[in-house]
């Protein structure tokens, strides 16, 4: 069994360890979306190590044999970034008008002034 | 790790600035990992736009964070176990980098073969971007229209109103 | 931002380079990195970085609100338009091969007009994020 090659899955899930610790351990809501990006770049990483083979190039075709690293993923996490800041936009906009209706953006002053939420 | 950074400042400009530092570090790992359409956007997004509509988002709501000490041994209970499961689920993932893992056994050869003839663009990530897969991609733009349409529905609004009575 | 004359003028130096930059990587990315995603979002930058410089009014005399819309939902329209036109044509949806005499050129026109309409939305939905942020902590100076 070789370990070393499982070194990009265990990079992933510190990284991505350490995003849901940020999610799920701190009260203010802009920490929690930046919390909520770096577990979503982790993601990223597990799919863009995915697609990549020893000794491979981009695949931007050229002539000759050249091996290329599998365009899929890339394809998917390319998307996948710029969907991810529209909605990033979209949770700081609702974390705004949460600000504009409580006056604050944490979790347990939220609680205090509406315990029924 | 710039990541352990973020857990540990208070001050939310700080977090914004590590955070877009972030990005840029992911984008020289997609690099090395040859994706450099994906480095790309991610430089762009994560660096420039990102940062921008954090810094626009703290000016709204404050830079401070008000600091509570809570106990955190349930969170990093849960974060550990996680962790650990999910390293225990890696060991029968296949290496990284062998070119014969069951990803590139399935659909991306062909592409990669049949792109040259078919598409005739020598990047193949493009091609499978905007023609093989053209129906995802415009599922993914009407993604990121429709948040666009939210947050123009969230922020846009009130100033319309406050503007009605002049 | 008016009166740092240094960032003002390295701003205004670094703007055309990167609106430049941006058509490039949208019209090129069929042969380097690049594209309709990429594009969108560099082009707003380079718009946001004139917002910062000369304030929001100046941008939105520029390039006004409605028309930040516009660009929003063409995109999206473009997109799905290009298959509209290719089922029209006798192919299937999205199917570009229809679009020109050959099946190269018809693919390269349908990819080239599919990430123009990409490019399009990105950079809408960006500029407009921006405003909606900006105007609201403009509002809050008030």
């Amino acid at each position: 069994m070789n370990f070393l090659g499982l070194f990009n899955y265990w990079l992933f899930i510190v990284l991505m360890m350490i995003g849901f610790y940020v999610v799920i351990s701190s009260t203010n809501l802009v920490r929690k979306i930046i919390g909520l990006n770096i577990f979503q770049t982790s993601v990223f990483i597990l799919y863009i190590s995915m697609g990549k083979i020893d000794h491979g190039t981009a695949p931007i075709l050229m002539d000759g044999d050249v091996v290329y690293s599998n365009p899929l993923p890339h394809v998917l996490i390319l998307t996948a970034i710029v969907v991810g800041v529209a909605t990033t936009s979209l949770g700081l906009a609702l974390v705004v008008r949460i600000k504009e209706a409580y006056g604050t953006v944490d979790e347990t002053e939220i609680h205090i002034q509406d315990p029924e939420f | 790790m710039v990541a352990l950074a973020i857990v540990r400042t208070h001050n939310l400009v700080a977090v914004v600035m590590l955070s877009g530092i972030y990005s840029l570090v992911s984008a020289a790992l997609f690099v090395i990992l040859d994706a450099v359409d994906v480095a790309f956007t991610e430089a762009a997004v994560g660096a420039g736009i990102s940062t921008i509509l954090m810094l626009g988002t703290l000016a709204l709501v404050g830079t401070e964070e008000h600091v509570v000490v809570k106990h955190r041994v349930v969170p990093v209970l849960v974060v550990l176990v996680t962790g650990a499961v999910l390293v225990y689920g890696t060991v029968d993932m296949p290496p990284f980098g062998a070119p014969h893992n069951p990803v590139h056994e399935h659909v991306a050869p062909r592409y990669l073969a049949e792109t040259p003839e078919r598409i005739g663009i020598p990047n193949v990530v493009t091609a499978v971007l905007a023609s093989y897969r053209g129906y995802d991609t415009m599922g993914e733009v009407t993604v990121v229209f429709t948040a666009g349409v939210g947050v123009l529905l969230l922020l846009g609004r009130r100033r319309r109103r406050r503007d009605d009575p002049k | 931002m008016k009166h740092h004359a240094i960032i003002r003028i390295a701003a205004k130096f670094l703007i055309p380079p990167i609106l430049l930059f941006a058509l490039y990587v949208q019209f090129h990315g069929d042969f380097g990195p690049g594209g309709g995603f990429q594009a969108g979002v560099l082009f707003a930058v380079g718009f946001i970085l004139y917002a910062l410089m000369s304030g929001l009014s100046d941008a939105q005399h520029a390039l006004p609100m409605s028309a930040v819309r516009i660009c929003l939902a063409s995109g999206v329209l473009i997109y799905a338009g290009v298959g509209v036109v290719c089922m029209v044509l006798g192919g299937r949806f999205l199917e570009y091969d229809v679009l020109a005499k050959d099946g190269h050129s018809g693919q390269h026109l349908g990819i080239l007009l599919v990430e123009l309409g990409v490019g399009i939305t990105v950079f809408g939905v960006m500029v407009a994020v921006f405003y909606a942020f900006a105007g609201r902590s403009r509002e809050a100076d008030r």
